[in-house]
């Protein structure tokens, strides 16, 4: 059902929002290349909900819809404080082996999809999804491993601020993320972000506080 | 509103029906019929005596010492009068059976039919009359022994009693009984019900001139001669129970007429009613309260503007106002229970193909939404089943809330068919056998108050979110695809609902404040289920929390599904105790923030003595 010969229906010619990138939060933007979430591609996150869910709050940010598939655990509070807006996400919990019909039914509805596919993905379904993402003028944001993304985040550090021996509590993590492309975009970069900081939110570590933040006793530092 | 005339009715009523319908005293002594120490009805012989319909049982007897008590006998009643509305029936199938004793006809198809409301009315009264004869030769033959009838009692019971001023006040106490039998005290109130009415349109009106009301006074005797024959008339065979036979404008206005035997000119009702007491409209705190206003009769009732009875009385008040204009409150027969709104295809010989369904949908669509709009219903969700030629069966439930289009709902039968094949729900073989039949039920009638798009706050789904819904829908089922709104609670989890879509959320989000509701930042991953985990300190035993909230011994590991993790940072326990005052609600529970080496940091929750991992922040 799920491949191009099914027609799009009437009404579904323009992307909602109309350009060709998708934004992303201000902290995350200099990962990207274009700054933004490219309509119709994938970007594979490997390993980091955290990361996934500040990359959709800032594509869903203009009004645009998004759907998560496949990922029933999902801190819906935390992707509300990264900005997320909660009252136009629709949470597919359960596809199973449906997971590609349910994504290109919604790939010309809603601007953004997240998506844990049920298992490993062949190159020729990854083909044919993202045939149907481009036509809808969705992005797809995959928790794993996709064949063919454009673009792969990925956090390489990661240490939580906050926590003592029996004391305090958890304030932030300071993560150094890193984002490797394709093509014209395979130079990797990076970026130190506090994700989240002490409101839930996704901002960029300063200078300064790479020195400050590290008031707890004990190491905390984890790779 | 005038326009709304009520319809003609034509009412049978037999009187003293509780009493009919037990066994008659052979010897036509007096009779009551007794519910709850109250007299429910009486015989002719009775009244004569003094007996009132309400009044207490002691002072019946006092009133009428040879007063035989029976008790009452709801299904012989009803068993009784099954004759009558057979008759009744005879004239036309819209009975309306009142309560036992009393039933009611519209007079417009049959009134036609049969020469006229008179002849209508003549010749319902010689049916009914002829079949209460026949009946009552039966049961009078062989009496029953009832043996409710209790002994006749002492000559005097108390004189206290005795001045219990029910007679007096009877009006109150007849409209405090039930509904049902309401209306036969005041018959019994107004001694002569026919004559009051009549006399007072010599002055107002002339229908009483009529010749058809004659005709009916002519057949009345039946019941004349009953109570003639009351007390004292010997040992002659009971006659047959009377009936009277009213027609008047609305059901109301035609029992009364029915009680007084005449048949009512269209249009002149209000005339004859305006004759009787307002305790006739049957509301007895309205009837209080109108008396001490001084308004004494329907027709001054009646004569009151509608807009200030609306205001002053309310919508009872304006429903009695209607009654007593000669209007109608309600219609003659309710809608029929169990409306089927069930648009439903059967195929013979069984369709082999899809489309040909989804050709019939577009129909059955419409059908039903003509059906829905006709009742002034809408449904939430409509139920799309198919039926197979071996015997399977589907079905599926569907949003519908009154804001899909036939061509949308067909739409979804298109595209459930198809996800029904594509996941083989029918079997290998249904493709040979077929299908039998497409239904569509609605499911969760509500009146149609037309259709608010969305509240304050709630986004608004655009055409093409709806539309992908639906087709994710017909995929996963209705649950399958589930929207958030916010809750209240502490917990990552409770603080937001997953509803499915199209569903109002279950529960509403209480307000804030919260106390002891986690922080930011809140864990990205919460499992549905709490994870156990098991927690060991330095020296490897399991770390305890006791009831005062001390750990017995900082942790140190972690064993997360097999996978053992290092403590690097802890903190804790933050108690929570919640809903102590519920007992199936009650949860007493401490959580932990973890931080363990490969990066990640978790919230524990440990609960009689078990760790579950509730969520984790990575």
């Amino acid at each position: 059902m799920f491949d191009s010969t099914s027609p799009s229906p009437p009404g579904f010619e323009s992307p909602p929002g109309g350009g060709e990138l998708l934004p992303a939060l201000p902290a995350l933007a200099p990962l990207l290349p274009g700054g933004g979430l490219r309509r119709g591609a994938a970007v594979s996150v490997e390993g980091d909900t955290g990361l996934l869910l500040a990359l959709a709050a800032g594509a869903a940010s203009d009004g645009a819809w998004a759907a998560a598939v496949g990922l029933p655990d999902l801190g819906l509070v935390a992707a509300a404080g990264y900005g997320l807006d909660l009252g136009r996400l629709l949470l597919v919990d359960d596809p199973g082996p449906h997971w590609p019909e349910v994504v290109s039914a919604l790939a010309g509805a809603v601007g953004l999809i997240l998506l844990r596919p049920g298992g490993p993905v062949a190159p020729q379904l990854a083909t044919r999804l993202t045939a149907v993402l481009r036509r809808g003028g969705c992005a797809l944001l995959v928790a794993g491993a996709w064949p063919g993304a454009g673009l792969r985040l990925s956090v390489r550090s990661g240490r939580w601020f906050g926590l003592g021996e029996g004391y305090g509590q958890l304030r932030g993590r300071q993560v150094e993320v890193a984002a490797q492309g394709r093509g014209a975009a395979n130079r990797t970069r990076t970026a130190r972000l506090w994700l989240p900081d002490e409101h839930g939110a996704a901002r960029p570590v300063e200078a300064a506080e790479a020195a400050v933040a590290g008031p707890v006793r004990g190491s905390l530092a984890a790779v | 509103m005038p326009e709304l005339s009520a319809p003609r009715v034509l009412v049978v009523w037999c009187p003293d029906w509780p009493v009919t319908a037990t066994a008659p005293e052979p010897d036509g002594g007096p009779v009551a019929v007794v519910e709850a120490g109250r007299v429910l009805a009486c015989s002719d012989a009775a009244r004569t005596a003094g007996v009132r319909r309400g009044q207490r049982l002691r002072l019946a007897q006092r009133l009428c010492p040879g007063l035989r008590l029976r008790d009452r006998d709801a299904e012989a009643e009803a068993r009784r009068f099954e004759p009558v509305i057979a008759a009744v029936a005879a004239f036309t199938p819209r009975v309306e059976v009142l309560r036992p004793g009393l039933c009611a006809i519209p007079v417009k198809g049959p009134g036609r039919y049969f020469g006229g409301e008179e002849a209508l009315a003549a010749q319902v009264h010689a049916a009914v009359a002829a079949t209460l004869a026949r009946g009552w030769e039966e049961p009078a033959r062989a009496p029953e022994p009832s043996p409710e009838a209790r002994p006749e009692p002492g000559q005097g019971p108390e004189p206290g009693s005795g001045s219990e001023p029910k007679s007096g006040s009877r009006s109150g106490s007849a409209s405090g009984s039930r509904l049902g039998s309401e209306s036969e005290s005041e018959s019994e109130s107004r001694p002569e019900p026919g004559p009051r009415p009549g006399s007072a349109s010599g002055s107002t009106s002339g229908f009483e001139s009529g010749s058809a009301p004659g005709a009916e006074r002519a057949s009345e005797p039946t019941s004349g001669s009953g109570a003639a024959s009351g007390p004292g008339s010997g040992p002659e065979p009971a006659p047959p129970p009377p009936s009277h036979v009213g027609v008047a404008d609305g059901l109301f206005a035609t029992v009364l007429a029915a009680r007084a035997g005449v048949l009512v000119p269209a249009g002149r009702t209000a005339e004859f009613l305006a004759p009787y007491p307002v305790a006739a409209l049957g509301d007895a705190a309205l009837a209080e309260l109108l008396i001490r206003l001084g308004i004494e009769t329907v027709g001054a009732f009646a004569a009151l503007a509608g807009g200030a009875v609306a205001d002053r009385f309310g919508p009872t008040g304006t429903a009695a106002h209607r009654l007593a204009r000669g209007l109608e409150d309600r219609p003659l027969a309710p809608r029929p229970e169990g409306l089927d709104l069930t648009a439903e295809q059967l195929f013979d010989p069984p369709e082999r193909l899809a489309e040909p369904l989804i050709f019939v949908a577009r129909t059955l669509a419409e059908q039903l939404h003509t059906g829905l709009a006709s009742a002034g219903l809408t449904c939430r969700r409509v139920s799309v089943e198919v039926s197979c030629a071996d015997g399977a069966a589907a079905a599926r439930l569907w949003r519908h809330e009154g804001r899909l289009s036939a061509a949308a709902l067909a739409e979804r039968v298109r595209w459930q068919l198809n996800a029904w094949q594509a996941a083989g729900t029918f079997g290998g073989d249904a493709a040979t056998a077929g299908f039998t039949a497409l239904r569509l039920v609605p499911d969760e009638l509500v009146p149609d108050r037309g259709r608010q798009l969305a509240l304050w706050g709630q986004a608004v789904a655009e055409d093409r979110v709806e539309r992908a819904v639906a087709r994710v829908q017909s995929l996963l089922g209705y649950a399958g695809l589930r929207r958030v709104d916010p809750a209240g609670g502490r917990g990552p989890a409770d603080q937001v609902a997953r509803t499915p879509w199209g569903e109002a959320p279950a529960t509403t989000a209480d307000p804030p404040p919260w106390p002891g509701r986690l922080t930011d930042p809140s864990p990205t991953v919460v499992p549905r289920a709490p994870v156990p985990v098991e927690v060991l300190d330095a020296a490897g035993a399991p770390v305890t929390v006791s009831g005062r909230a001390e750990v017995s011994a900082p942790p140190a590991r972690l064993d997360l599904a097999g996978r053992p993790l290092a403590v690097t940072a802890w903190t804790g326990p933050w108690p929570a105790v919640e809903y102590w005052w519920d007992q199936a609600r009650a949860r007493r529970r401490a959580r932990f923030q973890v931080a363990v080496a490969d990066g990640r940091a978790l919230l524990l929750t440990v609960e009689d003595g078990h760790w579950y991992l509730e969520g984790a922040y990575d």
